[in-house]
């Protein structure tokens, strides 16, 4: 390839030995740079111009870094984080400058020259792909290993056994689940309670259309030392599991399944918090619809049926906790759920 | 007149605030019959006799703006399906009224999925008898006191503790629907859960109240009013608080970002592409060894 042309600027149709002597491309025309001098410092001074306006910015970027305060003593600027605006304008700023400070530069002022490069096969040539078959068979056949079967297949053996440790290593990422997927904290006699206050609650306390975030008083319960019997990691991973929605619909509205009719009370229904998709926390309530619905992929369950899908992509009903009421009047739980909370896995399906 | 009392008398009777409500529902029949009882309980007859004409302007302002949907009596007016135009209203308090009409979502422009916030249609004065109006056909929430409501009554360490407690029950019971910045959110059907923001302190706690359309009620034994005022100081900081992201572009999360972020962001990079290229300036003239060649 050669830009020694300038008189058409058209490739060299014999040193390229072109499939076509005259392809019929128009005849190549100049950027007023190439043919103005006075154009082509401006052009000049444009880039440098350019280049030179980002490193203002970026140097604005770094003033900004200081001039404005954050934390408490927050400066804003039209209700916004000050520093961070300004920054991030400045940085930006610099960084599109650099940009179009190239792209001017591409356009205006370097090599306007039009080349054609030749496709060429991507096959390789009969003679290599003969050369290296050739070295192949040769090493298979030096080494032997067709003609010695006890080395090959004791060399597989060796190979497929290193994959052993690998799977066993695999059990130290944490002990056996065992049942804890199917069990939650939730025991018979234990209250129900709001979220965040704790405080148990009496069926008289809830209204039709009512809607609780619930959790078991356990949480909120302290041991004989004082501190909370649950907390941190534990605590959450309990939780994830425990967390319930309580319900006030009208009695009338409710079509219990059978072995269900006693689950709750006078219209109140419990219900786990837990998607049975992949596992969000679901509190979105329609009092009108009785629908609970998941924000995550819009899977809605009917809680005046049993928690059964209406829509969406879990494949089983919401689990409903059985309650009851204690000697105090207070909600309690008849048992801990009768199914497995939150999404399916393997063993379930 | 006779009308007046019986209504009065009858209302007292339901709200029964104190053991001698019975006994001044009697005093209050005779003092408004005119029986010469008069100078018995003055105070609470002239009360009486507001709250009477509140009511009747209620009634008057009902029949001509809602009892085509709820009723000549607020008793509903039911469909053939067993659905309602619109919903009785014997029991759902002041509380209610005041949240519906003084957000302007009722009356409703035409009906649908929802009601929705709109410019308020009735003077403070004629929300006040409509709410009078209702709360009078059964006993429901009455509209909050200032004291219940606004975390402006409270000092400012106490507010700033609020806050602190309002931010746990907003995120465990309301960012569900309404969005973890109060921006709302989309429900089934043409449904939504609308923006908090800007939305009076009064409201929110009797949206709490009262449960309008598909929200949930909260009710007071189970959120307190403490509770609910530590809500409303929570969503009042973060409507002051400053952006400290930079645009927040409405807080609706990253499907709303990524959106702005390929749409705008990327879309205007490669509409720029497409200008620069197309805006190549060619002339004519040749090079000067050209000219001196040809």
């Amino acid at each position: 390839m050669t830009l020694s042309h300038p008189e058409s600027n058209l490739p060299d149709k014999a040193a390229e030995g072109g499939p076509i002597d005259d392809p019929g491309l128009p005849a190549h025309t100049w950027r007023p740079t190439d043919v103005d001098e006075a154009a082509e410092r401006r052009a000049e001074r444009q880039v440098a111009t350019l280049f030179g306006l980002s490193s203002v910015f970026t140097l604005l970027s770094v003033v900004s870094y200081f001039a404005f305060s954050i934390g408490d003593d927050l400066d804003t600027f039209l209700g916004r984080n000050a520093s961070n605006l300004f920054i991030g304008l400045c940085l930006g700023m610099a960084l599109v400058l650099i940009g179009v400070g190239a792209v001017q530069w591409s356009r205006k002022l370097m090599a306007d020259a039009e080349i054609v490069e030749m496709r060429h096969p991507a096959r390789s040539s009969d003679e290599d792909r003969a050369e290296t078959l050739g070295k192949l068979s040769t090493g298979v056949e030096e080494s032997g290993i067709g003609r010695r079967p006890l080395i090959r297949n004791s060399l597989l053996g060796a190979v497929g056994a290193l994959g052993l440790p690998a799977v066993v290593l695999l059990r130290d990422l944490g002990p056996l689940p065992g049942d804890v997927l199917e069990k939650t904290v939730w025991r018979r006699g234990m209250r129900l309670v709001n979220d965040i206050s704790g405080t148990p609650i009496k069926p008289g306390d809830i209204e039709v259309g009512q809607l609780i975030n619930g959790e078991p008083a356990v949480f909120f319960a302290k041991g004989p030392d004082g501190e909370k019997l649950y907390h941190g990691a534990e605590l959450l991973n309990a939780k994830a599991k425990a967390a319930i929605v309580i319900v006030r619909m009208e009695p009338k509205d409710i079509t219990p399944a059978q072995g269900r009719e006693n689950w709750g009370i006078d219209g109140i229904l419990c219900y786990s918090k837990i998607c049975t998709h992949v596992g969000c926390p679901i509190s979105l309530w329609e009092q009108q619809t009785h629908n609970l619905l998941c924000p995550c992929h819009q899977s809605t369950f009917d809680l005046a049926d049993n928690g059964r899908v209406v829509f969406g992509p879990a494949a089983r009903a919401v689990p409903q906790l059985p309650i009851m009421v204690d000697d105090e009047g207070y909600l309690v739980a008849q048992s801990d759920f009768t199914e497995p909370v939150g999404p399916s896995y393997w063993e379930r399906g | 007149m006779r009308l007046l009392a019986t209504r009065s008398s009858g209302w007292l009777s339901r709200r029964r605030s104190s053991p001698f409500a019975r006994l001044a529902v009697i005093l209050a029949s005779l003092v408004m019959a005119g029986a010469g009882a008069a100078f018995v309980m003055p105070a609470q007859a002239a009360e009486d006799s507001a709250d009477a004409e509140l009511i009747a302007q209620g009634r008057e302002l009902f029949l001509y703006g809602c009892s085509f949907c709820h009723g000549q009596n607020g008793e509903g007016v039911p469909t053939q399906d067993g659905n309602n135009f619109g919903p009785p209203l014997v029991g759902v308090g002041a509380a209610a009224v005041d949240f519906q009409v003084a957000t302007g979502r009722m009356p409703m422009a035409q009906p649908g999925a929802q009601a929705p916030r709109k410019e308020v249609v009735y003077t403070d004065q004629e929300v006040r008898a409509l709410a009078a109006y209702v709360a009078s056909l059964g006993p429901g929430p009455a509209i909050p006191t200032a004291e219940q409501y606004d975390p402006e009554t409270l000092s400012e360490s106490e507010r700033e503790e609020a806050i602190v407690r309002g931010g746990e029950f907003f995120r465990t019971n309301c960012t569900a629907c309404h969005n973890f910045a109060g921006s709302g959110g989309a429900l089934p059907e043409g449904k939504y859960a609308p923006s908090l923001v800007g939305v009076e302190p009064v409201h929110i706690y009797e949206a709490l109240l009262t449960g309008p359309q598909q929200m949930p009620v909260f009710s007071d034994e189970v959120i307190t009013p403490e509770q609910k005022k530590d809500i409303i100081a929570y969503l009042t900081y973060t409507e002051e608080m400053p952006n400290y992201g930079g645009f927040g572009l409405g807080s609706y999360g990253p499907v709303a970002d990524g959106f702005a972020a390929w749409i705008v962001g990327v879309g205007g990079l490669v509409a720029f592409c497409v200008w620069i290229a197309s805006h190549t300036a060619r002339t004519d003239r040749k090079k000067k060894t050209e000219e001196e060649a040809a």
